[in-house]
């Protein structure tokens, strides 16, 4: 049923509460963000042999959870309001559903079993420089030669692209933009950290000189294999930007209630106050979209690439104002490294502009709202 | 037995096939459905309900519209004054009040703010002295709806300016049909006319017509509020979608038969489905239509207002929906139900601000001149209105930071002092006559 929770959906979320609290909390992660890895190892097999989280929504005949896209916004809100350090949206999102979504059942069996448990860690190299989510003019190309294909160019943004051990690149063939396993050993490939405004969730840069690659699904196949993974992958995302919002306006309404100025708590303030009641509405309008496209995904319905867009535009803004307005009803103090306020400020300033922008997002909603196009 | 949807469902169209009779008088069947409990299914069973939780109340509101079965009279005697009476009065009051509002007997009005009391409440003036068995009032009340043709307003008026405002206050059933009321009509920004004021100069009451106890009148009205809030907000749409005309001076209009009834108002949209609150929706409809006769649907700041239109408007819708789940699934609904009246007025300037960047120049005409035939220019001049009717903007961002978030109050003397050293609205006052 639409908006209700199962008992098991309940306990996810409060057992990945209870598990994050203690594993990532606010020292945890600035040390973490400050590593090159950007992640603890020890953590993340946790993650994996306790919760089996990076299988959540591989399937148990691959060893994982078969669990649908609503189970995968419980663990992405968590994870977002914990801001947790660790390759899962690489990992269990973008890989997972790209390797889904290509129908190619060999390269499922190869490599989602280490996916699932941990033992792997993935990603989708989808942009080039100039980080848009599209597999149109792409310059990374692929070629056919005697043994097996070569991958010529330079993926960018690529999340926790220098520590994955399984990249998947995409790449023009000559049948058109295709999916391609690459090992992180291969030779000729490159990898380098990028300074990320984000320090919590780490990009990198590949570039590719004739590295060679396997071909995951048909040739030419892959633009439908990344518009279907981005959709899943937006309404996630949207599930992670609400579990921060959520936070960001915790910090505040916190806050509100011990600090004193003028004699009197800040929140008995309007200017506080209204500020705070407005972050709810954000907040819980975000919740209702993120939630909805969430049940959307789940029941695999037509409305699904309408609401995924709308959710991701929507909750982009809502936690980017969330983020934003925490400083400022913090103050000076909101504005200090040591206070943990600019650490949701830049998680979701840089995911509002991952996975297409809320302005791109209204566009495509646009296309079915005003054009009535059946995309 | 736990009354499920499938049950209730069932109960409500074995009800309709055994009792609803195109033949009857629309009065007989008014009091058939008061009697019946379907009337309002959501009220206690005592008290021509049936106790029904809302989400399995709506569905049988489902069942009688899908045979145009008439409701009970629209307006706040059904959304307002019975519930109120049903909560907070004396069972005698309950006997007097409540199936009259279902019948039509009465048509109710709201007397509560005044010119120096809007979202101050407690800081009305108007004054109710006690003279025997009845109290004599005197004062002003505005923003009175249907202020002509009610027939009982529920009365807030004061009857002890010597002690803090919240606590002199005591909320009355006022008989309006009698010399003392005077009813204006008030013109609103839009050249229409909505509201009345109300001029209450030696209107007289009974002390037995007090809902609640005598100076207990606030907490009485917060209930009232707490009903106004919920309809105003994201449910709308709950109910039956034609209603039956009433009050006392339309009761002739009840002599024709149901089937008549119904013929008549499908012949007369205009008087068919406006059970519901009329307020500007999120509809993107009309808009798109506009754009593309102008030719700006491609115009991306025109394509973005409209997806951001869409988007605060489903998201009112969803929010309402995950607040009913809540509730469906035995639990309290959570924050996201006390914020459907803030996002509605937010959806209603995010309208008007589509509107007039998709019309131009042409947002400058109104009427038959105007585009959408006149719709943009009088839902531009009607958009300030959510945003300060039933609690403005500001008291909802007061509401939701104190009572959901738990943020402390304002400092406020004004709670404390007695009522008449206090000074209200414009004017000096506590001390009027």
């Amino acid at each position: 049923m639409i908006f209700t929770f199962t008992d098991e959906q309940r306990e996810l979320a409060a057992t990945l509460r209870r598990f994050l609290q203690d594993k990532s909390p606010s020292a945890e992660v600035r040390r973490l963000m400050q590593t090159e890895p950007g992640y603890d190892p020890q953590t993340w097999a946790q993650l994996a042999g306790q919760l089996g989280l990076p299988g959540l929504v591989v399937p148990e005949k691959y060893g994982g959870s078969g669990a649908g896209p609503v189970e995968l916004a419980i663990a992405c809100e968590e994870m977002g309001r914990a801001l947790l350090c660790a390759p899962y949206f690489a990992t269990a999102v973008l890989a997972v559903h790209a390797l889904l979504a290509s129908g190619d059942q060999a390269a499922q069996e190869e490599f989602l079993p280490a996916l699932a448990d941990g033992t792997s860690i993935a990603t989708l190299a989808v942009c080039e420089d100039d980080g848009a989510w599209t597999t149109s003019g792409l310059r990374t190309r692929a070629r056919r030669g005697a043994g097996g294909y070569t991958l010529d160019g330079r993926k960018s943004f690529v999340l926790d692209g220098h520590t994955a051990d399984l990249l998947l690149v995409v790449a023009q063939a000559d049948g058109g933009p295709s999916l391609f396993a690459v090992p992180a050993d291969a030779d000729g490939l490159g990898r380098r950290l990028l300074d990320t405004l984000d320090m919590t969730r780490k990009q990198a840069v590949l570039s590719l000189d004739g590295v060679p690659a396997r071909l995951i699904g048909a040739e030419g196949s892959a633009a439908g294999v990344v518009e279907r993974t981005l959709r899943l992958a937006a309404v996630a995302l949207a599930a992670e930007q609400v579990g921060g919002a959520q936070r960001c306006l915790d910090m505040s309404v916190e806050y509100a209630k011990i600090r004193m100025q003028f004699g009197r708590l800040i929140g008995s303030f309007q200017a506080i106050k209204h500020m705070c009641a407005d972050l709810l509405l954000e907040v819980e309008s975000a919740r209702s979209a993120a939630y909805y496209a969430a049940w959307a995904a789940e029941e695999q319905s037509d409305e699904l690439p309408l609401v995924a867009s709308l959710a991701k535009a929507l909750c982009s803004e809502a936690y980017f104002r969330a983020a934003a307005d925490n400083i400022q009803i913090h103050g000076g103090i909101g504005f200090t490294w040591e206070h943990d306020a600019h650490l949701y400020y830049r998680r979701a300033k840089s995911s509002e502009l991952m996975l297409g922008t809320p302005s791109e997002h209204r566009e495509i909603a646009a296309g079915y709202l005003i054009d009535g196009a059946a995309r | 037995m736990e009354a499920t949807a499938s049950s209730v469902r069932r109960e409500a169209r074995d009800w309709i096939e055994e009792n609803f009779d195109p033949q009857l008088s629309l009065r007989a069947w008014l009091e058939r459905l008061a009697d019946s409990g379907w009337a309002r299914p959501g009220w206690p069973a005592g008290w021509y309900g049936r106790g029904l939780p809302p989400d399995l109340a709506a569905l049988t509101y489902a069942e009688f519209n899908r045979v145009d079965a008439p409701g009970p009279p629209a307006g706040l005697g059904v959304m307002l004054a019975a519930p109120t009476i049903i909560a907070n009065a004396s069972d005698d009051l309950k006997r007097q009040f409540v199936r009259a509002v279902l019948v039509g007997d009465h048509l109710w009005c709201q007397l509560f703010s005044e010119p120096g009391a809007g979202s101050d409440l407690a800081g009305l003036q108007t004054r109710a002295e006690r003279d025997g068995d009845e109290f004599i009032v005197n004062g002003q009340k505005v923003w009175t709806s249907m202020g002509q043709i009610a027939d009982y307003g529920m009365l807030l008026a004061r009857t002890d300016p010597d002690v803090p405002k919240h606590r002199g206050i005591t909320y009355f059933a006022l008989p309006m049909n009698q010399p003392g009321v005077e009813v204006r009509p008030l013109i609103q920004m839009t050249g229409e006319s909505g509201f009345s004021e109300v001029f209450l100069s030696g209107a007289r009451v009974a002390a037995s017509a007090i809902i609640g106890e005598l100076n207990g009148g606030w907490a009485v009205a917060q209930s009232t509020l707490g009903f106004e809030r919920t309809s105003l907000g994201a449910a709308t749409g709950l109910g039956f979608r034609l209603t039956a005309p009433g009050g006392s001076r339309f009761l002739q209009q009840q002599e024709v038969s149901v089937g008549e009834f119904i013929a008549a108002a499908k012949t007369n949209p205009r008087s068919f489905g406006t059970g519901g609150t009329a307020m500007t929706t999120g509809g993107i409809a009309g808009l798109v239509r506009l754009a593309a006769e102008l030719g700006r649907e491609r115009d991306p700041e025109v394509r973005q207002q409209i997806v951001r239109l869409y988007t605060l408007s489903a998201a009112n819708g969803w929010n309402g929906q995950r607040a009913s789940a809540a509730l469906k699934a035995g639990g309290r609904a959570g924050p996201e139900a006390s914020l459907g009246k803030l996002m509605a007025s937010r959806v209603a300037r995010q309208w008007r601000d589509t509107a007039s960047l998709i019309a131009g120049p042409l947002g400058m005409l109104a009427g038959d001149d105007g585009p959408l035939g006149g719709r943009l220019a009088s839902q531009l001049l009607a958009t300030p209105g959510p945003s300060i009717y039933g609690g403005s903007d500001q008291i909802q961002r007061n509401i939701i930071g104190e009572r959901v978030l738990g943020l402390p109050r304002e400092p406020d003397s004004s709670r404390t002092m007695p009522f008449r050293e206090l000074k209200v609205g414009t004017q000096v006052s506590g001390e009027q006559s």
